[in-house]
């Protein structure tokens, strides 16, 4: 799996109060939901964010345990987000929701916001500007099975499907 | 491979029927799953959209409204009869409705046992970790599927020692160790890892404050952190369920990846300054601060020890913010009423309910304005938490909380007693 596009670069610790105020969690339609992603900090953030990948410092995602933080990023139209670490349950949804998460230490000394990147899921493989290529944790085992399936739900109604044949 | 194994892989040994080891990828079963109203719609809806709604085992399943509660818009009160539907038609038995309790204090009060693996759809799921069982939070997804199959998948955590030596000075409760521990290591240092914690001795570190500091486990990113059950987590739940548990415990010499001591009584009244969890500081660097709201409740510490702690400080005193009072449960709420708390803090002003997250998460019941001060016990004070992004929220323990209360500013009990 390839994702492509440019990048803006966001901080350490962005926790999931500022991805998705507390107010919204009564929807989960992720439309509803993108309109919102990150207005704590910037109100604007859903007309930048269509194909963008989102390059963070420590601990992205840390918090609350709210779905609706990887489904409003997602939904903004991000491709992937990649960040020097990850809250553990912030991973889990992103990767439940078809949204690749990428582990990358050195991340954030590596790009600039709008540089462009290409990135591969599978072996972590990050291409800067076409010149540079760093590398970074690809994601490999049960998260990258749920996410070829694009996502939890699709995992499960397979997983169910299967049960079934047996 | 060592043999002597920590409470963590014990645990996780047990529940996925295999010797783990930190970093296994394993799949293992779930003990207990839980959820609120708050992100119980969303694991049904999700379960709806999978195409079954199929509990694996009902006995297993614990579902407690407190986040929308009593309903503050209609949206709510939908939600709530949504989930309601769901525990008629699948025959949900452990379901307490509005009125009854905050969801982890309900699980820790009713349901977890030592040694046992427990899943909610809620980030603070680790409180549970104070009666040595491995609780985590995940997300609506995650949790419909174990609802569903009684099974997910972890990884397998480090291991970290923390020893509690020696008795905490007065005043000074799980909330001042928690803010301790994370001034010391900042909330990102425990990634990846299970936070075990040894208390000397046992009794000089009370229930209450265990689960204040487990609460706060997720604060410092540890995938859990479990207190080994020793004689209080015995009595505990023999005083609260009259049960007699044999539980699991780590072997001594087992391998941890490091180890820390905390001096009880060389830690100090502290707050967590805005806006961030591990912005430590000495209660007296931040005395000066006037304070607009306060709040004492939340899942973190609305337990009795914390109203009794307000009712010390409060009483024939009169409140200057306006102080909003939570006990974490209706039974947390009827044992202070019958010690005479509740009309303590009521005579000195504040406004009191139970048995819901409120302000705590900027729901209802005392949302902050902007540039307004609140002093809150809760767990959190990320931009926008309690309400307005540009409120600044300090996060103390109860007796500074109810000092500041008084004096309307921050302040310890000192300073009015
Ligand atoms: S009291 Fe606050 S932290 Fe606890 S469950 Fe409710 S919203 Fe979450």
């Amino acid at each position: 799996m390839i994702v492509r596009g440019k990048v803006i670069k966001l901080g350490d610790k962005i926790d999931t109060d500022v991805i998705i105020p507390a107010k919204y969690l009564k929807y989960t339609d992720p439309q509803y939901l993108a309109q919102h992603v990150f207005e704590p900090i910037d109100p604007e953030f859903h007309k930048k964010a269509k194909d963008c990948i989102i390059v963070a410092g420590k601990a992205f995602g840390m918090g609350s345990s709210r779905e609706q933080a990887a489904i409003a990023i997602k939904a903004a139209g991000v491709k992937a987000v990649i960040a020097e670490s990850f809250a553990r349950i912030f991973y889990r949804n992103a990767i439940n929701n078809g949204l690749p998460a990428i582990v990358c230490p050195e991340i954030t000394k590596e790009v600039n916001n709008g540089d462009e990147v290409v990135v591969n899921i599978e072996t972590g493989e990050v291409i800067i500007n076409n010149t540079k290529t760093v590398k970074c944790k690809g994601i490999t085992g049960i998260a990258l099975e749920i996410l070829r399936n694009g996502g939890l739900i699709e995992y499960l109604k397979k997983a169910a499907s299967g049960e079934g044949n047996r | 491979m060592s043999i002597l194994k920590t409470l963590t892989e014990k645990i996780l040994s047990r529940a996925s029927g295999k010797d783990v080891a930190p970093g296994d990828v394993v799949e293992i079963n779930v003990d207990i799953v839980a959820f609120h109203d708050l992100t119980g719609y969303h694991v049904i809806e999700v379960m709806d959209k999978v195409g079954r709604r199929v509990v694996h085992n009902i006995d297993k399943l614990v579902i407690a409204f407190d986040h929308l509660t009593p309903p503050p818009d209609v949206r709510s009160a939908e939600i709530q009869q949504f989930i309601r539907k769901f525990v008629k038609e699948v025959g949900v038995r452990n379901f307490h409705d509005v009125g009854y309790g905050i969801l982890h204090q309900v699980l820790v009060e009713k349901y977890v046992l030592p040694g046992q693996v427990v899943v909610a759809a809620d980030s603070h799921t680790t409180t549970s970790g104070a009666l040595g069982a491995f609780a985590q939070g995940m997300g609506a997804s995650d949790v419909a599927a174990i609802v569903m199959t009684g099974k997910t998948w972890v990884t397998v955590p480090q291991p970290f020692k923390i020893v509690l030596e020696g008795k905490p000075r007065q005043w000074v409760t799980g909330k001042e160790v928690a803010l301790e521990i994370l001034k010391e290591f900042k909330a990102d240092y425990f990634m990846g890892m299970s936070v075990e914690v040894f208390v000397k001795d046992p009794p000089a570190f009370p229930m209450d404050y265990r689960l204040t500091v487990a609460n706060m486990g997720i604060e410092m990113n540890a995938d859990t952190l479990m207190f080994v059950p020793d004689s209080v987590t015995l009595d505990y739940i023999k005083s609260s369920r009259g049960l007699e548990v044999k539980p699991i415990q780590p072997d001594t010499g087992a391998k941890y990846v490091d180890e820390y001591t905390v001096e009880l009584d060389r830690v100090e009244l502290l707050v967590a300054a805005p806006h961030s969890v591990d912005n430590v500081k000495n209660v007296r660097e931040v005395s000066n601060v006037e304070v607009d709201m306060v709040f004492i409740g939340s899942c973190t510490n609305g337990r009795l020890s914390d109203l009794e702690i307000a009712a010390k400080i409060m009483k024939g005193r009169k409140v200057k913010t306006r102080c909003i009072v939570i006990p974490a449960s209706w039974n947390m709420f009827r044992k202070a009423m019958e010690l005479g708390y509740i009309q303590i803090l009521v005579e000195a002003g504040c406004i009191v309910t139970y048995g819901t997250c409120g302000p705590c998460i900027g729901g209802h019941f005392g949302i902050a304005g902007p540039g307004e001060v609140v002093v809150s016990t809760s767990n959190r004070n990320f931009i926008g938490r309690m309400g307005s992004p540009q409120a600044y929220i300090y996060l103390a323990g109860p007796a500074v909380a109810s000092t500041s209360a008084v004096l309307g500013r921050i302040a310890e009990p000192g300073d009015v007693m």
